[in-house]
């Protein structure tokens, strides 16, 4: 048990060492490239604009249901006008930033890690390599930066649109007034919420961005299968394991910033 | 045939343990077709792919003229200013890319040629391959012999001085492969380039090629034109070009 749990921990260690080094070198690749604007441009609707729907729908919903369960909750307690506070900053704090990680990942990260794991067994990336083209700056540091201006974006369509969702249960279905409800959301969010909520979407975005990409790159040492099913499997763990890593660092900043 | 553009001394390859290529010493001369051969699995590809700076090797130098660099440590690009390409077994075509952006791609991120240049070489490159009327088509969309020769435009148009071609008739049928081998021998003589071959198709290969090398145990055990190598005694050799049909 305590070899097995060495073992590991060095194990971490070194793929910890190993991640940020690759998200070192692909970010400082990526800037010496001959066109890296046109490149982050496609790679910014390639990762942002494939997620504005999906990013939407959940904020809404999540919204619609947290009116609801908030509103019971707080009715018991005859503070219902104190709505639109638990909602914003319940959206803007916490489920903004994380459930926005999750459907990225979902979207975006999973197809990404898919993506370059097929060019991995098809020898393009190899290619890019006889070419003199960097892999690292050509393919993933374009997508790590956009992920680092997506992750804002998108968390802020997911408050607006979840802050918009508890409106319409809260007030237009269950009868608080609007006003108040409204004026509790301008007065109750701070700066610092709004800038916690940022950063931990920033943070959130480098995490799944590069977990996806790192497994998606090397789908050849990350998985023990070949062909398909070997990318099948590394878009799995970088989706399963991006999941587990943005939740375990939603904790850890939460503990700083609280 | 010229004297070597390339020399390769000392290449060493080990993969978990296993040494693949033992202190290999191998010349490529100018303007000629060098043609490796040897059994599946012996490391024919690892020396190309070494050569080509795809993968590390752990020791070895390559020498041009009177200028020595590492292998792994640099291309012969960076080290010796060398053009150089590399042709896949599987093309390693771009398939979210039409025929003619595969072909710019090298140009587009390697040079500084303005778009107009680049689009003038593509076309001039497409009409000299044959490849009227696939410029706007995706991989997919073209057959085996239409992709083998995007792939061969790709690594044309950067006018390379050595060219790696990895078993270009991998899978197809005879008269295709004499077809791919013709059209290698065409371009080599039209753009002089120097071109290292690994294939497994003997005797075929042997029609386009100036000298052959046979690797075995790491090395390079022979070099030598088409009857040097028929007159080699090592049994391992002669096995070889028995199965392939040869001194039957």
């Amino acid at each position: 048990m305590i070899s097995y749990t060495g073992k590991f921990s060095i194990y971490f260690v070194l793929e910890l060492g190993r991640v940020f080094i690759f998200a070192g070198q692909s970010l400082y690749y990526f800037f010496g490239q001959r066109s890296p604007l046109s490149q982050l441009l496609f790679a910014i609707r390639e990762v942002g604009l494939r997620c504005v729907l999906i990013v939407s729908i959940v904020g809404l919903f999540t919204g619609l249901v947290m009116g609801l369960q908030l509103y019971y909750t707080l009715v018991k307690f005859g503070a219902q006008s104190a709505l639109g506070t638990a909602v914003a900053l319940s959206l803007i704090r916490e489920l903004g930033p994380v459930l926005t990680a999750l459907m990225v990942v979902g979207q975006a990260g999973s197809a990404l890690a898919s993506e370059l794991g097929i060019q991995r067994n098809d020898e393009q990336i190899d290619a890019l390599s006889s070419m003199g083209i960097r892999p690292l700056g050509y393919l993933i540091g374009p997508r790590l930066l956009a992920g680092l201006i997506c992750f804002p974006i998108l968390t802020t369509f997911f408050d607006l649109i979840g802050i918009f969702g508890g409106y319409i249960t809260g007030s237009l279905l269950l009868n608080v007034d609007a006003g108040v409800y409204w004026h509790r959301v301008y007065t109750s969010v701070q700066l610092a919420d709004v800038l916690g909520g940022y950063l931990k979407a920033i943070v959130f975005g480098f995490i799944c961005m590069t977990i996806c990409l790192y497994y998606g790159y090397y789908t050849h040492l990350k998985s023990e299968l070949r062909g398909v099913r070997g990318v099948s499997q590394t878009a799995t763990r970088a989706v399963v394991c991006s999941s587990i890593c943005v939740l375990a660092a939603d904790y850890l900043i939460t503990s700083f910033l609280i | 045939m010229d004297g070597p553009i390339l020399k390769v001394r000392g290449l060493t390859k080990i993969f978990k343990q296993q040494v693949v290529l033992d202190a290999l010493d191998l010349d490529i001369p100018a303007n000629s077709v060098t043609t490796i051969i040897g059994r599946s699995g012996i490391g024919k590809s690892v020396l190309l792919k070494c050569l080509a700076n795809i993968w590390p090797a752990q020791a070895g130098t390559m020498h041009y003229g009177e200028q020595v660099a590492a292998i792994g440590q640099h291309s012969l690009r960076q080290a010796f200013n060398l053009n150089f390409s590399y042709m896949f077994q599987n093309n390693a075509l771009f398939d979210s890319m039409t025929a003619s952006e595969n072909i710019a791609l090298p140009l587009r991120e390697c040079t500084k040629l303005s778009t107009a240049d680049i689009n003038d070489r593509v076309q001039a490159l497409l009409e000299t391959m044959d490849l009227r009327g696939c410029a706007d088509k995706y991989p997919a969309e073209l057959s085996g012999g239409m992709q083998k020769r995007v792939a061969l435009a790709r690594a044309l148009i950067v006018e390379p001085q050595i060219v790696f071609f990895d078993e270009p008739t991998t899978g197809l049928d005879p008269e295709r492969k004499y077809t791919v081998f013709n059209m290698i021998a065409e371009c080599r003589r039209q753009f002089k380039f120097a071109a290292v071959l690994v294939s497994h198709d003997i005797p075929e290969v042997f029609q386009i090629s100036d000298r052959i090398a046979w690797i075995d145990r790491g090395k390079i055990q022979c070099v030598g034109d088409r009857e040097q190598i028929y007159k080699h005694s090592d049994t391992v050799l002669k096995n070889l070009l028995t199965n392939a049909g040869i001194g039957r």
